[in-house]
């Protein structure tokens, strides 16, 4: 198929940047998304322009690397990674628009890649369980009921790609922060912690200049792995427990 | 083979000296670890955090090891090139981690996991480290579950197991299919919180491309690393007590394989050129459940957990004639299980190796299925319909519900009423940098975790045992070797304007100016592609010496070709991911020819490596116990430099062959049999 591709350009973060106009022919609909862009990259290569610069690393859905906002939706049309998605999901003749992830809080580094630290400066400030290596009692002293167990599986697949943060007309990152909270929450080992951690994280969330939950439910729409809402939900209420108890 | 008067056995490499480790204790093997932990000398809590440790790679080898000796009060830098260390390529690792626990009281115990992996890696492992890692893998499960790493449960709210390729016993610890994903994240986390507490200082987009050696002979020690800051493109020097590269495996030689786009050989390829031994790097695990090529675009391949393998039953048809017909048309009697004919004990769960070759073999006869790639079908079937049938569609879906979704995203086909389409692909390599019994190289004060060293899976690995040996060695194994080697080594004073420091330093300026001052005719990724063609026809499932020589050959072409003709624009001073590329992919051409010339050297077939000149009459992998139970150490010879300038591209000298024998104290070594 032949398509016609307006891809942000950024040489870096003092460049203002833009949308350049690039025309692919003859793609299969077996491609991945990304796929696609290695073929135009080629083709600049060979024509002496620089290439796109894209982050992915796994290009099987799994490590959150890669995140692109095509026509206007957090990794496309599907429900799935960038690099998941197939140009099979595309008609010929289509023009796609192609840009970074946009928030305050993803600086660009250049053209399509963003810096997503603030993410994993979240996760610093209190999303985990303390438990020093050699610590742990054997792995069946604390049976958790299934139920349980699963929820804290289903907000643990988070893979923490940002695609939340960039669908969100607000720019939140409170869909990652309660998939956190409600993973460890679950767990009988999350408890000791679980006061302390909401207050920071979410302090830390609000600092890093992530903006507020508006209840517009584009971040689990967005969510490759279905994060449901409701973490939000118990996001809140395990802010207002924690408050309750003086934290 | 033959010596000739320059005294390169076929013309290619050099005989050295033996080779061993001397740090497992002597006494019965049950006792060993016990003791040598007891042996290993202690660094006072006071003195640790003067001490600093650099952890190249954030996997579960190199997250666990940072997140544990940044607990333990030392001062730790860890690296990874990727933007957060959740990103390493452990993530994607599905089916499970394997661990003595015998919750199901079906005779499991450490002395069947040890006895398993040994045979499971072809009696080409060391008996030492291998029953280590079966000691501690209990430890790990319990560690994990304390870090809240959602493990699947029983309705009990009891750990859950199943059994996985090539064993007897449920052993598997599993969070469905994102086992990887779920320990990659727990130990993300114990590194996250250090990192809070100021014990590990986090650098991400951050690519090691030297190692830093100072001193001469026995006084040797690795001081440091060069990394590039792949974001501002400036050449940073860290200097520290010790070194841990935990970098992963190489399988990107092959350009198509189920490794992330990123990962690569450059940390340990480098370390080796400074003296580190790389050991049998031609064991690579070709991994039989992937999903096909289909087309020339391919950038990866994707791995399906083989836990499929648990209630998927693989088939091709009888007959060549009926390869193009769909599936469900083909007769009950037409059909041919031939994992389950040829190995009837163990059926789809036979070794890894063992799946693949027989996969190759059916395609081979023409009995393949699936589109014409190349000029053959390149695919056999993998059908649920039994499953189905007897567990229900919800029971399988709840098992297998996110493989068979990303099949259906990958291929568009419905695996729940068509059978999925399989084909092996390079999937992880047992080969790597050569370690002692306290995971140090061949270089003081370099250390090698995980799948970046050799350790402990032989010729090929057993299922569920990837996550176990990465774990173990970082959470458990390193910190408790590291700390003797930082307590007992004399610390000298090392600044950024020693030599050892400067010369590094301006290895790395000036491989970096002379990649972009090429500018020549061909991408960085079409010489990554045309190499790993040449791997995988001629160092791939199958090898003789015939095809390993005309590899080497083409290999060297391909290399000199490299450095004359390759295209790398951009700038040094600015994120350029065809430079990152192109660094790696230069490491990878001389990789790949050290693995023709191991493979050449190992006239057998063992695990993972087969030569076709090595096999029984029915096509059996025929391993020469008397000739090659060793471990083969290659030690790294200069280029002959004639001009006295650097010379890119030459590469490399004839390598020395050091040979550490194998001696099974404990397992009677036998030729294996899944029959």
């Amino acid at each position: 198929m032949n398509l016609t591709l307006k891809i942000w350009r950024q040489t870096g973060p003092d460049d203002t940047g833009g949308l350049v106009t690039y025309r692919m022919s003859d793609i299969s609909p077996d491609m991945s998304f990304l796929e696609m862009l290695d073929v135009l990259n080629e083709k600049l290569n060979a024509n002496g322009e620089e290439p796109i610069a894209f982050d992915s690393d796994c290009r099987e859905g799994i490590c959150g690397m890669c995140g692109l906002m095509i026509s206007g939706h957090a990794h496309g049309p599907e429900r799935t990674t960038t690099c998941q998605l197939h140009m099979r999901s595309f008609k010929n003749g289509d023009t796609i628009t192609v840009e970074p992830w946009r928030a305050e809080a993803f600086p660009i580094v250049r053209d399509l890649v963003v810096d997503r630290g603030g993410l994993d400066r979240i996760i610093q400030a209190g999303g985990y369980i303390s438990a020093n290596t050699g610590s742990a009692p054997d792995a069946h002293a604390t049976p958790v009921p299934k139920d349980n167990a699963d929820r804290a599986f289903m907000a643990a697949e988070c893979i923490g790609c940002g695609a939340c943060v960039a669908a969100c007309p607000n720019a939140s990152g409170m869909l990652f922060l309660g998939a956190k909270i409600t993973h460890l929450g679950e767990l009988p080992q999350g408890q000791p912690e679980r006061d302390a951690r909401v207050v920071s994280m979410v302090g830390q969330h609000d600092h890093e200049g992530f903006g507020g939950c508006t209840n517009v439910g584009a971040c689990s729409q967005a969510c490759p792995k279905g994060i449901p809402q409701d973490v939000i939900s118990q996001l809140n209420k395990d802010l207002r427990t924690a408050l309750k108890h003086g934290r | 083979m033959t010596e000739n008067s320059s005294g390169l056995v076929h013309g290619l490499y050099r005989d050295g000296a033996p080779i061993a480790d001397h740090k497992a204790p002597a006494g019965p093997i049950e006792q060993k670890w016990t003791r040598r932990k007891f042996e290993a000398a202690l660094v006072n809590p006071a003195n640790r955090r003067k001490m600093s440790v650099i952890i190249v790679g954030t996997g579960l080898a190199g997250g666990a090891a940072a997140a544990t000796l940044g607990e333990a009060g030392y001062h730790v830098k860890s690296f990874c090139f990727q933007d957060s260390p959740r990103r390493a390529h452990s993530i994607a690792a599905q089916g499970g981690i394997n661990a003595a626990k015998n919750y199901k009281e079906d005779g499991d115990s450490v002395q069947r996991l040890f006895y398993d992996t040994v045979k499971g890696g072809d009696y080409r492992s060391r008996e030492t480290n291998v029953y280590r890692l079966a000691e501690v893998s209990a430890n790990i499960i319990d560690q994990c579950v304390a870090q809240g790493v959602p493990f699947a449960r029983e309705y009990g709210g009891l750990l859950d197991n199943r059994s996985f390729g090539g064993v007897q016993v449920s052993r598997t610890f599993y969070a469905r299919g994102q086992t990887g994903q779920q320990l990659l994240i727990g130990a993300y986390q114990a590194l996250e919180r250090q990192v809070a507490a100021g014990t590990v200082e986090q650098f991400t987009r951050h690519e090691m491309l030297e190692v830093i050696v100072d001193g001469e002979g026995s006084e040797r020690r690795a001081r440091g690393i060069i990394a590039r800051d792949l974001v501002t493109g400036e050449i940073e020097t860290h200097l520290a007590d010790a070194v841990v590269l935990a970098s992963g495996g190489y399988g990107n030689v092959f350009f198509l394989s189920t490794n992330a786009m990123g990962s690569n050989v450059t940390a340990t390829w480098r370390a080796h050129r400074k003296g580190a031994h790389f050991a049998n790097p031609c064991y690579t695990q070709i991994h039989p459940t992937c999903i096909p090529v289909a087309g020339e675009h391919q950038s990866k391949l994707t791995l399906m957990s083989e836990s499929l393998r648990n209630d998927g039953r693989i088939w091709v048809p009888k007959k060549r004639e009926d390869c193009d017909k769909d599936p469900r048309d083909i007769a009950e009697d037409d059909r041919d299980y031939y994992l389950e004919r040829i190995y009837p004990s163990f059926g789809n769960l036979v070794p890894r190796d063992i799946a693949s070759r027989q996969a190759k073999n059916v395609c081979d006869e023409g009995r393949g299925v699936g589109p014409v790639v190349g000029d053959f079908r390149r695919g056999v079937y993998l059908d649920f319909a039994d499953a189905i049938a007897r567990l229900g569609e919800d029971a399988v879906r709840n098992k297998y519900g996110n493989l068979f979704d990303m099949y259906a995203r990958i291929t568009g086909e419905d695996p729940y009423t068509t059978p999925m389409r399989i084909y092996p692909a390079v999937h992880y390599t047992m080969g790597g940098l050569w370690v002692d019994y306290d995971l140090q190289s061949t270089i003081p004060g370099l250390f090698v975790t995980g799948e970046a060293n050799f350790s402990d899976h032989g010729a090929n690995r057993l299922g569920a045992s990837a996550l176990m040996q990465g774990l173990a060695d970082g959470y458990f194994v390193l910190p408790n070797t590291i700390r003797d080697y930082l307590a007992t080594s004399p610390a000298t004073p090392l600044t950024e304007d020693s030599p050892a420091v400067v010369g590094a330093r301006r290895e790395v300026e000036e491989r970096t100016e002379r990649l972009l001052a090429i500018n020549g005719e061909r991408s960085v990724d079409s010489f990554h592609r045309e190499l790993g063609n040449i791997m995988w026809e001629y160092c791939g499932m199958e090898r003789s010496e015939e095809g390993l020589l005309k590899a080497i050959d083409l290999i060297r072409g391909l290399r000199a070709e490299f450095w004359r003709n390759v295209r790398v624009l951009g700038a040094a001073d600015t994120l350029n991911q065809s430079l990152e590329k192109a660094g790696r992919v230069a490491d990878f051409l001389e990789l790949g020819e050290l693995m023709c010339i191991d493979a050449l050297h190992r006239r057998e077939s063992c695990g993972g490596h087969f030569r076709a000149e090595s096999q029984t009459e029915d096509g059996e992998a025929l391993r020469h116990d008397d000739e090659f139970a060793y471990v083969a150490a290659w030690e790294f010879t200069p280029p002959h430099d004639t001009d006295g300038e650097t010379t890119f591209g030459a590469g490399m000298g004839a390598p020395v062959l050091h040979k550490e024998d194998l001696t099974y104290e404990f397992i009677e070594l036998k030729q294996r049999s899944y029959k």
